[in-house]
């Protein structure tokens, strides 16, 4: 089952890469933001497998993001495939540090804890000068193993590492969830005491996904930096992370090919409505994550209601 | 010295009207088991009504004392009306579901209002300096003080005071005690949860409100006030303890206290500090300080 | 061979004492029944010896080593399980799935990365799930969401995670509690046939005496926090301190053997 599910998903994204060349301009530009994102979307999908939302996945993502940026202006790099790197590494160094705290809580106080960190971020880039306030500053287009594209074709080679990218977790995130550590998340939601008795430490198990999220997060936002060209504060702020965990939700739980599925939904929503209804996005955007956890709690995958139908006893 | 002095009554200041924030915040979680993250939202609101009311009433030749009653009641006012259609409207519909999904549903909440608040007021700053200016400045020796700033610290005491008299001494005020101690027994015995539920969620937006309606005058009333506000009500209650009023006053304190020092004297790292505060309190204390621990019984 | 050894053990809870002055030793292979009214120690007793509780003082000895304060994952990793008077089970998922989870902690490495890197589902794991399945003959429930299985199901179901640990010594906290009088012995018989042909010393608190009688080599009695009496069923049971101060008339002979269940 976990072969086939593999076969399927490379075929996609082989096909996804192989018709890119004649897609229009705006479709690939968002394309990459999406599945960058989908990344970060995935991160809190691992998360939300043990019971916990993050509001703050926006930290790695930042992270990431100037990181990447930062590898440029201080080091000179251009390279996108160091850049993704660097970003992915910061991110998880920060989130394995954050996650020492972190770890130890769940539910709403762990919620309010992620917030807050990603708060302290957005403070502080914005208080930094160096490093451009609330404007941020712009990244060198990227090079590729030392290939220089330019215009639309720089966008083609991005699009294709981030295809990549994307294949490549999509393979490991999948490959942990058939994982004991993994498929361990559902019973720490459900009873942590039980696990503790079974031999197991929770907080150890829980300090590992976090770490996960917030490389994923991290490579997220190095990709996005680089389809933008520039980083800047935003990138931390509550909002974003809120962008994420809608499209978590949306998503559901359950499958690893929906964070990317629902990620390029939402980015082809979000431009549609931020041209034809601007000023109210964060109100749709509410306005549906509301109806969508009152009314439809089941239809958006089993993780979320904790009295979810169980996986089926063989193996998938 | 001065800055140390500076230190001190901003210190105070912030305290002051973090406390009236984090005493709504810390009361609807303690009753309700609800982390309403669209808290900040009431201040922005009770921030944003007070300064309309403010330009609109001072400036007149009006007498002063109405302006300072005229913008808390604006704020107040607005805080009673979006909590109570809150309450009713939506969280209503949440109650006994997963405290994470509640989460989410005040999160989402909070996105709305904060585009409401764009739609209404837009996205410039409205100054309220009026109420300052008119508040006059005190000499205590060779330093001169805000009047306002005293003001608003007289006023957070007065509502500590307030407070504590009321839960203890009033029937309703014993009423949320119990029930913030054991909700379910608190039904058993035949105490009207919903109604409770209903009039401290209300309670606690107006509370939120008001703190906004009291910082008007003194912070530019813009986009992002309720997030920063949030994440700072978090951290004082987070440090005192959920449900506890005495513990939103220390916090208040300690959160104040640390942030008038950094912004004095580092203000990049005036986040950094205030949330390494409350993780050094959280290593000793992991649900605050005034929380009695609560463990398992298997 | 004594597999557990007790020494003045005690346990305080700032002016309370749960516990005191509990002293024993229980050779490999023995049943243990533990009686006593509520409040008189026995799970404060289970949980200083499952690692839930830090012993105030006293010392206690597992196969020659000395576990006590050890964390609970640490002395379940010794060989040490324990079920729950309310059934510690994951509600979420399938019969199978929980017993699974609890046979993947069990054979599984070790370490985060190990476990990262290890599939659930290996033909290992799997095939020690059905054994537990069978043993405790859940083969009926085996697709049955947890949540919605009967008490007494949650109770073996409990158990058959412990068990899969493959601990050598097992305390069970009242494993017929909440179950109706038709299906206690039912279940005890399940219980005890499965832990028998697995060789595991258990350590079983009750409250039902006829049961204690009927399964139990030796029956200590908890009172007060401390021991009172120890012995063999016959004996402990007709002890007049036992009598006085637990209650409990002399219990006529036990029922005959019922239906599995």
């Amino acid at each position: 089952m976990a072969g086939r599910a593999n076969l399927v998903g490379a075929l996609a994204f082989v096909l996804v890469a192989a018709i890119a060349p004649s897609l229009p301009a705006w479709l690939i530009s968002l394309a990459t933001i999406a599945f960058a994102n989908a990344l970060v979307v995935l991160g809190l999908v691992v998360l939300w497998r043990a019971g916990l939302v993050s509001f703050g996945q926006a930290l790695y993502y930042a992270i990431g993001a100037y990181s990447a940026a930062l590898l440029w202006r201080l080091l000179g790099v251009t390279d996108a495939a160091v850049m993704v790197v660097g970003g992915g590494a910061a991110a998880a160094l920060v989130a394995f540090l954050v996650g020492l705290l972190l770890a130890r809580y769940r539910e709403i106080f762990f919620a309010m804890l992620s917030l807050a960190v990603s708060m302290i971020l957005y403070g502080a880039l914005v208080k930094t000068e160096a490093l451009g306030s609330t404007d941020g500053f712009n990244v060198a287009p990227a090079t590729f193993l030392g290939h220089t594209p330019a215009g639309q074709a720089r966008n083609l080679w991005l699009f294709w590492l981030t295809l990549g990218t994307c294949a490549v977790a999509a393979l490991v995130v999948g490959g942990y969830f058939r994982s004991i550590a993994g498929a361990l998340a559902v019973p720490v939601r459900d009873n942590e005491l039980r696990v503790e008795f079974l031999g197991v430490s929770a907080d150890r198990l829980i300090h590992a996904k976090l770490t996960l999220a917030g490389a994923l997060g991290g490579v997220g936002g190095a990709l996005a930096a680089l389809a933008v060209g520039h980083v800047d504060p935003n990138m931390a702020y509550w909002t974003t992370s809120g962008g994420f965990v809608f499209v978590t939700i949306l998503a559901g739980a359950s499958s690893v090919a929906a964070a990317f599925v629902g990620s390029l939904l939402f980015e082809l929503v979000r431009s549609y409505a931020v041209d034809i209804l601007p000023g109210t996005w964060q109100i749709i955007l509410g306005s549906v994550l509301l109806l969508t956890i009152l009314f439809l709690p089941d239809g958006i995958g089993s993780v979320l209601s904790r009295r979810a139908r169980p996986p089926e006893a063989q193996a998938r | 010295m001065l800055t140390a002095f500076a230190i001190l009554t901003d210190g105070l200041v912030y305290a002051a009207y973090l406390f009236v924030v984090a005493i709504g915040l810390t009361l609807i979680f303690g009753v309700m088991k609800i982390l309403n993250v669209a808290h900040g939202a009431f201040y922005a609101f009770g921030a944003y009504g007070s300064a309309t009311a403010v330009g609109l009433y001072f400036d007149r030749g009006l007498p002063v004392a109405g302006g300072f009653l005229l913008m808390v009641l604006a704020g107040m006012t607005l805080g009673l009306v979006i909590g109570f259609v809150l309450e009713r409207g939506i969280l209503r519909l949440v109650y006994g579901k997963d405290e994470v999904i509640v989460v989410l549903v005040t999160y989402a909440v909070f996105l709305i209002l904060e585009d409401v608040v764009i739609l209404i007021w837009g996205p410039g700053t409205y100054p309220a300096y009026q109420p300052l200016v008119a508040a006059g400045n005190v000499a205590v020796g060779r330093l001169i003080l805000s009047g306002y700033d005293l003001g608003l610290i007289g006023f957070a005491v007065v509502l500590a005071f307030a407070a504590r008299l009321a839960l203890r001494h009033t029937r309703y005020g014993r009423l949320l005690t119990v029930v913030i101690f054991d909700r379910e027994t608190a039904a058993a015995f035949g105490i009207d949860v919903t109604t409770v539920y209903t009039a401290t969620f209300v309670l606690g937006a107006v509370l939120g409100a008001l703190g906004g309606a009291v910082m008007a005058p003194k912070i530019a009333v813009t986009l992002g006030i309720g997030v920063e506000v949030i994440v700072l009500a978090f951290a004082v209650v987070a440090i005192g303890g959920m449900g506890s009023v005495e513990g939103a006053l220390v916090g208040a304190v300690i959160v104040g206290l640390c942030r008038a020092a950094a912004v004095h004297l580092v203000p990049q790292v005036e986040l950094f500090v205030i949330y390494g505060v409350m993780a050094l309190v959280l290593v000793f204390r992991p649900y605050g300080l005034f929380t009695r621990a609560r463990p398992r019984r298997i | 061979m004594t597999i557990l050894s007790v020494r003045k053990l005690e346990k305080t809870f700032g002016r309370i004492v749960a516990a005191r002055d509990i002293s024993l030793d229980v050779p490999a292979g023995q049943t243990v029944g533990i009686i006593g009214a509520n409040g008189a120690g026995k799970t404060t007793f289970v949980n200083m010896i499952t690692g839930h509780l830090r012993p105030t003082e006293g010392t206690i000895t597992f196969e020659g080593r000395d576990i006590a304060g050890l964390p609970s994952r640490d002395i379940t990793r010794l060989g040490i399980s324990r079920s729950f008077q309310v059934a510690q089970i994951f509600p979420s998922l399938s019969v199978f799935d929980n017993v699974c989870a609890a046979a993947a902690i069990a054979r599984g490495p070790v370490s985060m990365l190990g476990r990262a890197t290890t599939p659930l589902r290996s033909p290992q794991t799997l095939a020690e799930a059905d054994a537990l399945i069978d043993l405790f003959q859940l083969a009926s429930f085996r697709s049955r969401r947890a949540a919605t299985l009967a008490q007494g199901v949650r109770k073996l179901l409990d158990i058959a995670m412990a068990v899969a640990a493959w601990p050598r010594l097992l305390l069970l906290d009242e494993p017929t509690s909440g179950i109706s009088i038709e299906e206690k012995f039912a279940i005890m018989d399940v219980i005890m046939q499965a832990l028998k042909s697995r060789r595991i010393t258990i350590l079983f608190v009750e409250h039902d005496m006829e049961i204690v009688e009927r399964f139990a080599d030796r029956v200590l009695a908890f009172y007060d926090g401390t021991v009172i009496a120890d012995g063999t069923p016959e004996r402990t049971l007709a002890d007049p301190n036992v009598l006085g101060l637990i209650g409990g008339a002399r219990p006529a002979a036990a029922p005959a053997r019922t239906a599995d269940v």
